[in-house]
């Protein structure tokens, strides 16, 4: 990545940007460069994290977001994520199928990646894609996860509006309410409301939020409660509504304070996970070689315990260099 | 750094609807531990060059059955080419007759398959195109 690499991303260089979403997927030191390059660049772009259970129409409902975005002139990218399998380690991006009415659009960039191995649907490196999009200057960038548990959490830590989809006939509606989905959710969307079964998913939606709403985001809390969206993914209804509804959650966000606040808890967790990683690189790098094998040995034999074993290799270790 | 994937899109161009053959693929690739970027049906031959420039993959798998491979396959190398990436090797399966090879290798076609190729056959095929890809970045 040479600068002129870095300038050419930040003009919308598009194949110049897609080779660096390469290069951060697989973290290599050139993606390190470049992200720490266009730090100061980024914190622009509004960040929209779409989740739910698998097939509830998250990325057909991107795609005509996108579109409405479009109509209103923002330029928008798309980072869609799906599972890698963890028996071979390979995955299938198939969200792109739902999108091809954004192709030949200039103000589109769209980006699938796997989850790889990170825990829950948010590959680790999705928040560096996130980034790197914002730097280039796309207006809205938007997140695709499939919402299965940590992923969840991940997600409205990245984003800044996060927007559940939930969908009626998938018999998990309370399964998704009670997976406390309904504690990150800035904007709660039934979709396939063409479909029965709509009005009563909508009925528990609305009735859970009425108990649950002590527990929205507790940085937003104040003044905010969610707003139920329903729509049609597939006829394009809805959406003008669910646009305005992710407008007025970033106009809160910044007129109650909440997006300092949330962008210095996601800057604090994110120097947080990072110096746990560098920390354990360093301890590691200090122990002998195959310590850290033995000492699993050791407490395979009962010879030791896991806070015996920590304790052993911190000093073993000793101070950090 | 993380160990590198293939990244390879496949890609169902022209007006036939039928997709199970590109899916059987798209799974063994999957199985084979790539990242597969699957796009749908009835892709134009410029919504597959731009998928490809987006996703930045290594490989374009097409499968084509409606016949028409002999316009749509030269028209993507072309569009790959004005996009600054002609080094992206292309790769066809479906129902391509025999004689038609030639024709397209000289085009630029990486790889082309008839009926019946096995699977293994298309994943090692995939395997040494991006094997080359690489050796060449
Ligand atoms: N009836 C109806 N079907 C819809 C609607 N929106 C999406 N679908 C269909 O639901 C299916 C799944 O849609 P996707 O957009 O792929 O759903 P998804 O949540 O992105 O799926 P995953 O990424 O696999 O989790 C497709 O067959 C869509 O055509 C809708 O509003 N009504
Ligand atoms: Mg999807």
């Amino acid at each position: 990545m040479t600068e002129g690499d870095l300038a050419a991303v930040r003009a919308g260089d598009r194949r110049a940007l897609a080779r660096l979403l390469t290069q951060v997927e697989n973290q290599t030191p050139a993606a390190e460069a470049a992200l720490a390059a266009l730090f100061p660049h980024t914190g622009r772009a509004h960040l929209i994290g779409v989740t739910g259970a698998p097939g509830t129409g998250k990325s057909s409902l991107v795609a005509e977001l996108a579109k409405v975005l479009r109509r209103q002139g923002e330029s928008v990218a798309i980072v869609a994520v799906d599972p890698t399998s963890p028996f071979t380690g390979g995955a299938i991006l198939g969200d792109r199928i739902r999108m091809r009415d954004l192709a030949g659009d200039p103000g589109v960039f769209i980006r699938s990646m796997a989850s790889r191995g990170a825990l829950g649907g948010l590959a680790r490196t999705t928040a560096d894609a996130v980034q790197v999009l914002d730097a280039a200057g796309f207006n809205r960038v938007i997140v695709e996860t499939v919402g299965a548990g940590q992923s969840e959490v991940e997600i409205a830590r990245t984003a800044q509006t996060v927007l559940v989809v939930e969908a009626p006939g998938l018999g998990d509606e309370v399964q998704g309410i009670k997976a406390g989905i309904l504690e990150i959710a800035d904007v709660l969307v039934v979709n396939k409301a063409d479909l029965p079964g709509a009005e009563t998913a909508l009925r528990a939606l609305r009735a859970s939020l009425e108990i649950g709403h002590s527990a929205a985001r507790r940085d937003t809390a104040a003044g905010w409660t969610p707003p139920i969206v329903a729509t049609v993914a597939v006829h394009g209804q809805g959406l003008e509504e669910l646009a305005g509804a992710l407008d007025r959650h970033r106009d809160h966000l910044r007129a109650s304070g909440a997006d300092n606040a949330r962008e210095r808890a996601r800057l604090a967790g994110d120097l947080e996970s990072r110096l746990r990683g560098a920390l354990y690189q360093r301890l590691l790098a200090q122990l002998e070689p195959g310590q850290f094998a033995q000492t699993v040995d050791k407490l395979q034999l009962r010879e030791l315990d896991p806070a015996g074993a920590v304790r052993q290799l911190l000093e073993a270790a000793g101070p950090l260099s | 750094m993380t160990e590198r994937r293939i990244r390879v899109l496949i890609a169902k161009p022209g007006l036939d609807g039928h997709d199970r053959g590109a899916k059987v693929i798209a799974r063994a690739l999957r199985d084979a531990g790539m990242d597969v970027i699957y796009t749908g049906l009835r892709q134009t031959p410029e919504m597959i060059a731009e998928a490809a420039l987006q996703e930045d993959v290594d490989v374009i798998g097409l499968s084509i059955l409606s016949g028409a491979h002999m316009a749509l396959a030269p028209r993507l190398l072309e569009l790959l080419r004005a996009n600054g990436q002609g080094e992206v090797p292309v790769l066809i399966g479906g129902i391509i007759p025999g004689e038609d090879v030639p024709a397209l290798k000289a085009a630029g076609i990486a790889e082309a398959f008839g009926p019946g190729t096995s699977t293994e056959a298309v994943v090692a095929a995939v395997r040494q195109a991006a094997a080359r890809k690489w050796a060449k970045e």
